[in-house]
Formats: structure tokens, C-alpha cells, sequence
């Protein structure tokens, strides 16, 4: 490969404070039109700051220009497919930002009087009534501000729904194949983790979870599960699951990551599971932000809502003059509140528009489109080079998503998953997430989602092809790569070993 | 495509879900619409809140109107912010990990402390966060945690203690202030933690480094929450001895949103570094020297750690805390200070002038930066009625989180409140507080039995 340096190459990052000069500025502020009295008079010069922090010193146009060229350092979704598994990086619909940024919206205050917040209230309550019939379950709290918030609530809430029948448990069970957050949450929440081994048909293997009920059936407080899991795939035996887990009597989370492949099909609370989360970043379209904002709603069973955070969403009826929401701050057996006021409410009118835009059917559709977009992937990765190098590793129709082993790629060609992903980016390509799930070696988890083109699918699987194909005449264009990217690979472990974390001033 | 799979048709990609547990029906939701019917539901929906724009708003509680600069929404609002996600690739995600260092810094710069992280959701939860990182460096489990923090952040942290094991001791306050004699008492060699927050909730700006020597004593991380706008002016945590400090960012660069989304701010000593919550974006280089940035420390995270890792959070707030850059990029170093004097000159001004309306007492006499608290002579719901029917949302009721302040009122300024709008809420708490007087002398002599006195 070449190795002059791109334009983008060529120009050295530059933070904002190494652009600062001093005297210069954009902000114009008000005027103080109060009598401009000695700060020192007003409060004691013990709690006054001696020097202003150092904030960069930079005029308008200048700042402009700056996060214009960070800008252009970064990939997003709305420049090219990005199949990242597991984060459903769908399309985000700008019509949710133009109504978020409603003043109604935008400039609410959070402690506003409810009566003088009807709409927003209103809102919630549709969202949560949108969300109930989604996941089939009659309550829903939107207070969780992600997933892995929803997750710790709804382990909270597990705790709380025992302690209520006299009942301490210690143990949550989770596959193997879980997402990270799961175990992360078990052990904030003050549980123990006990992983249960995958079968050979990628779901739960049903001796060893009744094994690990067996050892002491009265420790089992929850079973997290992902339907369909990290692999992609729906697991048949769910229904026997949640008997052997309600028998022993745990709670069933239900991790939403997935939803997107199910929404209108199957319903997470016909499944048996008690608690749910929803990441409204994932299937309901908020933009991922460069890793937030999200939110993550529960929904949850009849046995579970006494439990659910402080506050909560009221309607009564007015006398035949509709309608009227309210904020609920008594609930006496709440676990109380996880945040904050009311939760990611900006985020709320995104998916609420999204779910208005799409309707019941258009949510099924979109699930539908998700499914055949990832069986139309793996088919097409499972031909040609790929299909030899990059196996499936549960070979069945996925949902929305598959995971390959790159490890006949690393045995033959000397390419490790880690190569292909780095090549994969001179092409425009996002890479797939990869190195999970933990049990299939050298992992890429795709998931394409339901707003890619088949001409997109076509040409990340020619990608791949090609990138293959080169391998076999010389691994070391992919080992080194990339190269078109603003930096090429980048030394991780000395940001760790020695991490500078801030810019010295 | 369906022939590529090898499928008839998309249904049966369904069948691996078991035929029970397939709905068979539509979702019982309205159908889709076209944009320009969306828009119209919602913005009937927004049609019926009473916004800043509305009334003009003295309400803060953690959560205040600034003003957000134009090019805050012109660069987040960009594609290359709005829609990639956490940064994993970092070859191509360099705008935004540049953007969570820059982020850092203006952090660290702000409290006063050399370790910040990306952000976390918002205040309150922060809060709990910090307690969950104060077990784990001191192997304790109990938190010692002023009157004077956020009710918010109290219940959270009392949410989160549950799982964690811990207790939480309150303290209470005196003349405004977090009572030192009690703290100093109630903090022993067991306290993991012990939490200020200052300007606290009552407004009054807390003596941090006089109640924090009895945590030091003890061994216990000193753990404050601050609000940012304050820090061009007041002495920052990190000089007066806080090992965290933390705290809600929505007045850097946020909106409202009726709550969310914000994020939460989290910095931090050396020595707690590879205990932090959260992304933590560091610089290095690519193997050609060209400087880089990169996902630090990830060896503390849910994804590589599991079950080991520091903290559960995954995606938080990376947009917002981009916004919070900018709109600090936009203050600048003189603009921050400028507008911090402002703030506590326009709220001396105000707390003058409430203080001079018949009816309204100060509630307390501590120093105060940018809020503070009243009492009314009168029932401060409909005071609020009032005010509000004059276009006025005159400040933050106390009295269901401080049942001892059932009178209470908090005030909080911002730069949009204007010399004239602090007037006119004056006249309108003196207008209002008379009527109720008037109101409640005329129903309690209605109430009078015939014959008494």
C-alpha cells in the first residue's frame, strides 16, 4: 500500500485550547442593568475563585470551523452502513429532532406544575401505553435514562418484589452469551452472577439451567434474558424457561437490546418475562449521539408495578371534561426514584413521533424488513469466500442479527477479526461488533437493520469478499490497515498504561 | 432476497418463534402517519405546556433556563455528532473522542480536579455512582450525606444504597447551611462517603473545606455536588479538598426537555482513576506518531470486565456533553467569569428586592451564588397560581421535600432574567401574598361563629 499521507493524515489534531489566544472571545452577554457590586461584598473571598478556569479563548468562527474538522473525523451513520451488532443503528427520522426542539418540549422546566404540563404529561402516558402494547405488559415506568439503567431498576425491583414476601435472594442466573450490562447491573444491585452454558442451537442449554435452579431454588431471584439472544437467534424453549423460573420463583428480565427483531411478532411479556427494557436509542430511533442519549423504559408485570421508581405517570378522568395526567410521588412500596425528575423526556417525543410515524403496522414491518435484511446478509456471507473463512457460527435463520467466527480466517490467512474490521474502514465500512459474543472465538456480530438498502447489504458482503480475497495474495495489507482513515491504528494500551486524560495547560 | 435465503417468504424467518408466543394480531396501536400529521400531533401536544417562552421562568432546582448559544444546536445537530455511537473504532471517530477530551478538560479546569471522565446520565444518578466508587476504594458502606443535596440526589443514592448494601446518615441543616457540629458527629471510621453539594439546595454556598476536615479525619471521600455556572466565580471543589466532584450539566449548553436529556459531570483525584463510572476518552498515538485519541482504561467497563466492572454504564450522554463543550468554547475563559458575576449580582439584586415585599422573608442568610430561598406569608401553591396566571413561574416550591419549609419558595436567576422580569415577579409575590391575606381574612371571618368576640 501507498503511504502518503491523505490531506486529513496531514493535519495534526489540534485541541481547542491549543487554538486559544488570549483576549479573544464570542460570547456577548447582557448587560448586568443591577449595581455591579465587588463580588467580595457579596460573598465572603474565602469561597471566591482566585483565577477564571482556563476555557479556551477562541471567537465564533474560529469555534465553528473547529468542530466542523472534528466533525469530519468522524464516521457516522448518515455517511454509510454501519452493521454494528447488538446497537440497532437504524435511521434517525429528522422530523423527531424538529419536534423535540419545540419550545413546548425544549424550554419546558422539569418542575413545572403538572396542570400547566398537560401535554408533556399526555405524552408520557402515551409513550408508556405505546410501550405496554409493544412489549405485553400492562406497566411501564420511562424514569431508566438506558439500558443498562433499566436493567439495574429492574434488578432493584426483583430485589424489592421478595424482600416484600420476606424473601432475600442472592442469585441471578444469565447466559453466556449476555451482554456485558447484565452482570455489570447483578453486581450493583447487590446480586451474585451464575452463568448457564449456551446449547448447540445457540439458545439456553435447559440441562444446566435446571442445574443451576436445582443447587438452591430458593436463591434464584431473577433470570436475565436477551430474545432473541446475542447470536441472533429466538429461543424455542423460552416458554419452559420462564415455567422452570416462576416455579422456583425468580423474576424474568428480558434485556430490549433485541426488540428490534420482534416488535408486532412476539411479545416479550407472552413470553413469560415479568420485566422489560427498551432502548428507545435502538428501536425507536433516537440518535445514538456518539454514545448517548438514550433512555431505557421497563415495562413490567402486575406483580412487579407496586415496585416501579418514583414518579409516576397518573390519568384520572375529569368529570367528562377529559382527561387530566398527574405526577404520582406517594407509591409506599416504590424503590423510589433512579434519577432525577422525570426522566429523558427530549427523548420520549423523538420515539413517541417515531411510533406515530411508523404505526402498529409499520413497527411490524420494520421488524419484518430488520429479519429479512439479516437472513439476506448471512446468506450472502455464507457464499463465496466468506462462507469458507467467516462461518456462521449457529447455522439456522437468524432475526435480526448473526454472529461469524473469523477463526478458520486467523488459521488460514494469519487475519484475526480485529484485521478485517480495520480494513473494513478504507472500504467506508462501520465494522461489525467484534470479539462478542465471548463463546465464539474471534466473533463479528452484524446487524444491518431495517433501513439499509439491499444495494448496501450487496456491497458490504463485495467488501468482505474482497477484502478476503486480497488476504489470500498478501495478509499484510490487511494487518497494517487502515490507512485512508484520519489516524491509522492507534496505540490503546499506552492510553491505558499511562493515561493523559486531559490537555495540559 | 427471499430466494437468496432460500425462503418463500419472511414469515418463515418467524417460525423459530414457537407459534403460542407469536402474536397473530396487529399491534393495537394507531396507524402510521405522514410527517406533516406527526408534526401536527405533537406540536398540539407541546401547544398545551407552559414553557419559558410562556412564562417567564424562575424556576432552577438543578435544572435553570439559560441561554443556549445558536452554534450549540448548528454543531450537534451535524450527522457526524448526531448518528455514529460510542466510539469502539477509533480510526474513524476521532471528532468525537477529541471532542469527549476537550470535554475533560474544561471539566477538570471547572471543579478544580486533574481526572474527569466523558459524562454520565445526569445529576442525581452521578451521585450514586460516586457512592458505588467510594465503596470500592475505602471497603465501606456507609454514606454520610448532607440536607442540603439535591432531594434527587438523596432518594437516588437511597435507591442505589439498597443494592449496594450501604446505609445512608442525614444530616440537617442550620440557618441554611449543613449543620458542621452534626456532621462532624455523624461521620466516623466506618463512612465511606461523605456528600455536600454547594451552592446547595437551599442556594447558600457551604463552607466545603471546614465540614470536609472531619471525612479527611476519618479516612472518608469527600464527595460535592456543584452546580457548573457557578464555578467561574466560586472557589472550585478540587481547592477545597473534594476527592469527586459532581454534578448536573444541563446549564452548560442543555435544554431543558422537560428533565432530559442532559448529563452528568464526574471528576475525580488521580487516585480514583481506574475506579471511575463511565467513558474516559485519552490520548496516544498511531503507528506512524500521529497523535490520536482513544477509549482509555476500558479494562474498568461492562463490556471487557462484566461482572468485575466499575460501574454498569454503557451509552450516556456523549452529544450533550459536546453541547456543554461548545457553549463553554463559546463563554470562553472571560465569558464564563463574566457571566458567573452576573448571576450572583442579578440574585443579589432579586434577593434585596423579594426580601423588601411584604409577605416574603429570606430563608436563610448564607451566601448565595445564583439561588436562594424564601418564606411567604401565605399558601405557597396559590401564591404560585397566582403568579403564574400573570405569566410567571415564580420559583420552586419547598415544602414536599422540606416539610420544615412548607412555606418555602426557591428562586433561582439565569441571564435571561432581566432587571424588569426581577421587578415585575417582586410586584407579583407582593400582589399575590396580599390577595391570599385578604382571601384568607375574609374566609376566616366568614368562618367566625355568629356571637364569638
Amino acid at each position: 500500500m501507498a503511504l502518503t499521507e491523505t490531506p486529513m493524515q496531514a493535519e495534526r489534531a489540534r485541541t481547542i485550547y491549543e487554538k486559544s489566544k488570549p483576549g479573544r472571545r464570542a460570547a456577548v452577554l447582557p448587560d448586568t442593568e443591577v449595581p455591579e457590586t465587588p463580588l467580595a461584598e457579596l460573598i465572603p473571598a474565602e469561597l471566591l475563585r482566585d483565577e477564571p478556569p482556563r476555557l479556551p479563548e477562541i471567537a465564533e468562527p474560529e469555534i465553528v470551523r473547529h468542530y466542523n474538522k472534528l466533525s469530519r473525523r468522524n464516521f457516522d451513520l448518515d455517511s454509510g452502513f454501519y452493521p454494528l451488532g447488538s446497537c440497532t443503528m437504524k435511521h434517525n427520522p429528522r422530523l423527531n429532532e424538529r419536534v423535540a426542539a419545540l419550545p413546548g418540549h425544549a424550554r419546558l422546566h422539569p418542575a413545572q406544575d403538572p396542570k400547566r404540563a398537560q401535554g408533556a404529561l399526555e405524552l408520557m402516558w402515551l409513550l408508556q401505553e405505546s410501550l405496554s402494547e409493544i412489549c405485553g405488559l400492562p406497566h411501564v415506568s420511562l424514569q431508566p435514562s438506558a439500558g443498562s439503567h433499566g436493567e439495574l431498576a429492574g434488578l432493584l425491583l426483583t430485589r424489592a418484589y421478595h424482600a416484600d414476601r420476606g424473601e432475600e435472594r442472592t442469585k441471578v442466573l444469565a447466559p453466556d452469551t449476555s451482554h456485558g450490562t447484565n452482570p455489570a447491573s447483578v453486581t450493583m444491585a447487590g446480586f451474585e452472577v451464575v452463568k448457564v452454558a449456551t446449547n448447540e442451537r445457540g439458545g439456553v442449554e435447559m440441562d444446566d439451567l435446571r442445574a443451576k435452579i436445582d443447587e438452591d431454588p430458593g436463591q434464584v431471584a431473577c433470570l436475565m434474558l436477551t430474545n432473541p439472544n446475542t447470536l441472533g437467534l429466538f429461543d424455542e424453549n423460552i416458554a419452559e424457561i420462564a415455567a422452570l423460573i416462576h416455579d422456583a420463583g425468580g423474576t424474568l428480565y428480558y434485556d430490549g437490546a433485541n426488540l428490534n427483531a420482534v416488535m408486532g411478532h412476539s411479545r416479550p411479556g407472552d413470553m413469560g418475562f415479568d420485566i422489560v427494557h427498551v432502548n428507545l436509542h435502538k428501536s425507536f430511533s433516537q440518535p445514538h449521539g456518539g454514545g448517548g442519549p438514550g433512555a431505557g423504559p421497563i415495562a413490567v408485570s402486575e406483580r412487579i408495578e407496586p415496585f416501579l421508581p418514583r414518579p409516576q405517570v397518573l390519568r384520572r378522568e375529569n368529570n367528562g371534561h377529559g382527561p387530566v395526567y398527574d405526577l404520582d410521588h406517594e407509591r409506599p412500596k416504590s424503590i423510589g426514584r433512579l434519577r432525577g425528575f422525570q426522566g429523558n423526556f427530549g427523548v420520549f417525543v423523538r420515539s413517541y413521533a417515531y411510533i406515530l410515524s411508523l404505526g402498529g403496522d409499520g413497527l411490524a414491518e420494520a421488524s419484518e424488513t430488520a429479519v429479512l435484511n439479516a437472513n439476506y446478509l448471512k446468506a450472502r456471507l455464507a457464499a463465496g469466500r466468506a462462507g469458507e473463512r467467516l462461518p456462521i457460527a449457529f447455522d439456522r435463520h437468524c432475526m435480526h442479527e448473526f454472529v461469524l467466527s473469523g477463526k478458520p480466517m486467523k488459521k488460514e490467512l494469519g487475519l484475526a477479526t480485529l484485521d478485517l474490521a480495520k480494513r473494513l474502514l478504507d472500504f467506508g465500512f462501520h465494522p461489525p461488533t467484534v470479539y462478542f459474543p465471548l463463546l465464539v472465538e474471534e466473533a463479528l456480530m452484524i446487524e444491518p437493520t431495517e433501513t439499509e438498502t439491499k444495494e448496501s447489504l450487496d456491497g458490504f458482503a463485495e467488501a468482505i469478499e474482497a477484502i478476503l480475497a486480497e488476504a489470500e495474495g498478501d495478509p499484510e495489507v490487511a494487518k497494517q490497515a487502515p490507512y485512508t482513515t484520519p489516524v491509522r491504528r492507534l496505540d490503546e494500551v499506552k492510553a491505558t498504561r499511562k493515561p493523559v486524560v486531559r490537555q495540559p495547560l | 432476497m427471499l430466494a437468496a435465503i432460500g425462503v418463500d417468504s419472511v414469515d418463515e424467518l418467524f417460525a423459530q418463534i414457537p407459534e403460542p408466543l407469536r402474536l397473530g394480531r396487529p399491534l393495537a396501536l394507531p396507524d402510521g402517519m405522514s410527517e406533516a400529521e406527526v408534526f401536527e400531533r405533537l406540536a398540539a401536544l407541546a401547544a398545551r405546556n407552559e414553557d419559558a417562552e410562556r412564562q417567564v421562568c424562575f424556576v432552577g432546582a438543578g435544572m435553570y433556563d439559560h441561554y443556549v448559544p445558536a452554534i450549540v444546536d448548528a454543531i450537534t445537530q451535524r450527522s457526524e455528532f448526531l448518528t455514529p455511537y460510542t466510539p469502539y473504532q477509533p480510526e474513524i471517530s476521532q471528532g468525537g473522542l477529541q471532542a469527549m477530551f476537550e470535554f475533560q478538560t474544561a471539566m477538570s479546569e471547572l471543579t478544580g480536579l486533574p481526572v474527569s471522565n466523558a459524562g454520565l446520565y445526569e445529576g442525581p444518578s452521578s451521585v450514586a455512582s460516586a457512592a458505588y466508587l467510594a465503596m470500592a476504594a475505602t471497603k465501606r458502606r456507609r454514606f454520610v450525606v448532607s440536607r442540603g443535596l439535591h432531594p434527587h440526589s438523596r432518594e437516588t443514592l437511597a435507591t442505589y444504597a439498597v443494592g449496594y448494601g450501604a446505609e445512608v446518615v442525614e444530616v440537617g441543616l442550620s440557618g441554611g447551611e449543613t449543620d458542621a457540629v452534626a456532621l462532624a458527629a455523624a461521620i466516623d471510621g466506618e463512612t465511606a462517603a461523605v456528600f455536600l453539594q454547594s451552592p446547595n439546595f437551599l442556594g447558600a454556598i457551604e463552607r466545603v473545606e471546614e465540614l470536609g476536615a472531619a471525612a479527611k479525619e476519618h479516612g472518608a471521600l469527600l464527595i460535592v455536588a456543584c452546580d457548573p455556572m457557578t464555578l467561574g466565580v466560586l472557589k472550585p471543589p478540587g481547592e477545597q479538598g473534594a476527592d469527586i466532584a459532581l454534578g448536573e450539566g444541563q446549564p452548560l449548553g442543555n435544554r431543558l426537555d422537560f428533565g432530559g436529556p442532559s448529563f452528568g459531570f464526574f471528576c475525580a483525584t488521580e487516585e480514583q482513576i481506574r475506579r471511575m463510572p463511565g467513558r474516559i476518552a485519552g490520548e496516544t498515538d498511531d503507528v506512524d506518531g500521529r497523535r490520536g485519541f482513544v477509549l482509555a482504561l476500558q479494562t474498568r467497563e461492562q463490556h471487557i470486565r462484566r461482572e468485575k466492572a466499575t460501574h454498569n454504564i454503557c451509552t450516556a450522554q456523549a452529544l450533550n456533553a459536546l453541547g456543554a463543550m461548545i457553549h463553554l468554547a463559546w463563554l470562553g475563559r472571560q465569558g464564563f467569569r463574566e457571566l458567573g458575576e452576573l448571576l450572583v449580582r442579578r440574585t443579589a439584586y432579586a434577593r434585596e428586592r423579594l426580601a423588601a415585599v411584604e409577605g416574603v422573608e429570606l430563608l436563610h442568610e448564607a451566601p448565595v451564588a445564583r439561588e436562594f430561598a424564601v418564606s411567604l406569608d401565605a399558601p405557597v401553591d396559590r401564591v404560585l397560581d397566582r403568579c403564574a396566571e400573570r405569566g410567571i413561574a415564580a420559583g420552586y416550591p419547598l415544602g414536599r421535600e422540606y416539610p420544615e419549609f412548607e412555606d418555602g419558595l426557591l428562586v433561582a436567576i439565569t441571564e435571561r432574567r432581566t432587571k424588569a422580569q426581577i421587578d415585575e415577579l417582586a410586584d407579583a409575590l407582593g400582589d399575590a401574598i396580599a390577595a391570599e391575606r385578604g382571601e384568607i381574612s375574609v374566609h376566616r371571618t366568614a368562618e367566625t361563629p355568629a356571637g364569638a368576640a
